[in-house]
Formats: C-alpha cells, structure tokens, sequence
C-alpha cells in the first residue's frame, strides 16, 4: 500500500472543514469498499477522513412517522435497531441481507448510499420509501440523490450525515443475491401508501438503481399479483455481465416484483 | 482547524492481522503519540490471522474488534486505536483452548486449516451473539467465510457442537 494521511474527526464540522480544504481527501466511514478499492489502486486518496467515530453521525430515531438514521450506523445496528424493526421490517431485513455478518459490523448506510453501486441494497430501499438525504449542505430526496454508476449528487465536498425514511409498513425488499458476493443480482424494494406505490430497482440498471414507473403505474390503477405478472421489464439498460445477461436479469426484476407484491397482498 | 484538534498521522496501509499488526501498532503509537489500547510489545510475531482474499470475501483474517467479529484485512490498523483487538492467539487461556478451538479438534472441523482461525473468530462471535444455534442459522451465518477443503460439513458440527458445550 502506498503512503497517505489520516484524520479521525470527532465532529461533522472537523470533517466537513478537513474536506473542504483537500480536494484529494476521501471520506471513511466503514470502508468496506473504499479500503479494497485503494488495496486495487482503483482509488488513491492522499489523506482519508475517518468518521466513523464521529458521534452526532451515530444514532437511529423514530421522528414524526420517520425512521432517521446517522449515517455511520453500520448494517447490524439497523438490522437489530428495535425500531426499525417494529416500524420499517422491510428495511430491517434489507440491512439483514447485506453481505456478511463481518462486513454488516463495519459498513456504513451512508458508505452504501454514497457509493452508490449499481447492486447495492441501501440505494433500493430510498428510492423505493422516498427517503431524504441530508448532508452537510442540504436535504437532498432520493429520487435526486443517485445520478449513475458510483455517482451521486454530492458535491466533492459535502457529507451525508443521515438517511430519513418515512414510515411505510406496506413495503418489502426481495432479493435475488448473488450466491458469492451477496450483492444484488436483482433487488425490488416496493411501498404501497395511501396516494403513491413506488417500486425501485437495484442490481440491474445499466445506470444504477432506478424506479420502474411502467410497473408503478400499473399497480397503482390495479395493485395485484396477476398485475404484476403482467408488466414486464425490457432487458434494454439492464445490466449484462458473467453472472447473467440482460434478458436474465430482466426476468429476475420481474420475479421479485411479483414475490414482493404477492409479499404485500398476503400481509394485508 | 488546528493540528492539535485531529490524529494526523502518516503510515503505511496493510492488512491489520497477525504478523502486521504489531508492527503497525507500535508505528502510530509512536507516529501520533496515541496509545492503541492493546500492547503488542511482547507479542511482535502473531502469525495466528491468515489473510486470504485480502478484499473481505473470504474470512480468513477475521478478528475482534471491541469483542465483534471485523474482516481484518479491509481495516486500517489505525482505524483501531483505542480499541481492544482480539485475534485468534487471544482465545486459549492458560494454554486451555476455547470452547470453539476444542469443538472444531473434536469434530474434525478443519483439514487444511488456512480459513480455520477467521472460521473460529466467526463462530465465537456468532455464538455470543445467537446462544441458541441450529444448522441453518450456522451456514447463513458463515456467508463470510470460505473454506474450499472440507464442504463446510464438519465445521457447522463443530460450532454447533462448541455452542451446546457454551449453552451447558
């Protein structure tokens, strides 16, 4: 590994000033992506800035039909925090389904949201609640928050300090996981509120998670399995590579739409 | 901001396991004037950790971090300061082993032994964590460990094996 410098903030604002005054320095949160990416070279940062300690960054809380989440609450907190679990199970059994029981102990949800990769679960699951970003600058909502592959709004130097969810309990996460890495193959994270159904894709967009209005709308007019079974996903923009094709993927989207609205009408 | 507000340290980047470790310690102790929290001064050769994939696939260099199971090899050694740090020499005592180190020799539970140490440190968190195991749980629960000599059957023998002996 090569040579680079290290800062443990303590507070948002120490991290927020250190980034701002080195356009070469990255944030660390729980760096189970970005430690292997800089090992690969893929990524070379000159300073990186810990914030995994930063304590205003850690906490999750229930506020005004919200679930809000600091953004280095790692996945095992969220996965076993009791109010998610009584308030939003469907993300709690996302968090449960990230990786593996080491990489949950570390990985941050604004690691996860921040890097933005096309088959991770977090980005899913604010797309598919309507979730809103806030950061050091600004409330961003998720349906702004992810441009493309890897790519976010986010300035250079702006932070994600935590996730807000609202408190949708028809909504439920299927996951077609990939059987080594556990990333996505196909996630569908789908919400049924009194005026809007969102059903948001991972795993499968050629420019990253997405939501798949044509299916939106058509549950929306007539929310059912057979509906679901109807509408299908054009492989065009899905995602080819050697774990499946686009024409592969695309059937998967459509399978764990149907398990997650058959999901949603058998809890009803 | 001034200097004296954050850690500002200069080191080099390396699997924070076994060997490393002390080594890497010893530097920041000495680069940032901060204690680690653990002294490896005595120990400078635990060889114990196996780092295998070294991208936190395969488990090999699980250790403790605050008594949780980490993927050592995707983790700053100087992420770690102030933090207590257990690694696979640090679970006999007395030259007794752990409960887990006796189950997986009982039951055969290895055969080359290369993910043995991540595959133990696995189990013994995940045994403080779940006291009540069965075969399902154990084999979701190794999702983040590779093993490619014994078909995992044996080692799934020995944790639940090692989890009834803790539960006795």
């Amino acid at each position: 590994m090569y040579k680079f410098n290290y800062i443990k903030a303590t507070s948002i604002e120490e991290a927020s000033t250190a980034l701002s005054s080195n356009p070469e320095a990255k944030i660390l949160a729980g760096g189970m992506t970005l430690i292997p990416t800089m090992k690969q070279r893929l990524a070379s940062p000159e300073q990186l800035i810990d914030i995994r300690h930063i304590e205003e960054l850690k906490f999750i809380k229930n506020e005004s039909d919200n679930i809000v989440i600091g953004s280095v609450s790692n996945h095992f907190e969220v996965s076993s925090s009791e109010i998610v679990r009584n308030n939003l199970p469907s993300l709690s059994k996302l968090a449960e389904g990230i990786g593996d029981p080491h990489v949950r102990n570390m990985g941050t949800i604004g690691g996860s949201i921040t890097n933005n990769d096309p088959t991770a679960d977090y980005p899913a699951a604010c797309l598919g609640l309507g979730a809103t970003i806030k950061t050091t600058k600004r409330e961003i909502k998720a349906d702004e928050f992810f441009i493309d592959l890897f790519e976010t709004i986010l300035d250079e130097d702006e932070i994600v300090t935590q996730v807000s969810f609202p408190i949708i309990k028809n909504s439920c996460y299927m996951k077609f996981p990939n059987p080594a890495s556990r990333y996505a193959m196909a996630g569908v994270f789908i919400s049924k509120s009194d005026n809007e159904i969102r059903v948001a894709v991972t795993g499968a967009g050629e420019n990253g998670v997405f939501r798949w209005k044509e299916m939106e709308n058509a549950l929306l007019s007539d929310w059912s399995t057979s509906t679901a079974e109807t509408i299908k996903l054009s492989s065009e923009g899905v995602m080819s590579d050697i774990h499946g094709n686009s024409d592969y993927r695309a059937n998967l989207v459509n399978i764990m739409a149907i398990r997650a609205v058959e999901t949603l009408s058998n809890g009803n | 901001m001034s200097n004296s507000q954050v850690n500002r340290i200069e080191f080099y980047l390396c699997p924070l396991s076994g060997h490393y470790t002390p080594f890497y310690a010893d530097n920041f102790q000495s680069a940032g004037g901060d204690s680690a929290g653990i002294s490896f001064t005595d120990d400078l050769n635990l060889t114990g950790t196996h780092v295998g994939c070294d991208t936190s696939q395969c488990g090999a260099c699980v250790i403790h971090l605050n008594g949780i199971a980490v993927k050592s090899c995707s983790m700053l050694a100087v992420q770690a300061n102030k933090s207590s740090i257990t690694t696979i020499e640090g679970l006999a005592e007395d030259n007794k082993l752990h409960p887990v180190q006796e189950a997986f020799k009982e039951n055969h539970g290895l055969q080359c032994g290369f993910c043995t140490p991540g595959m133990i440190m696995a189990a013994v968190d995940l045994i403080n964590r779940k006291p009540i195991l069965n075969e399902k749980i154990v084999r979701e629960e190794l999702e983040g460990n590779l093993c490619r000599c014994t078909g995992y059957q044996n080692i799934v023998k020995s944790i639940l094996a090692a989890a009834e002996k803790v539960q006795a």
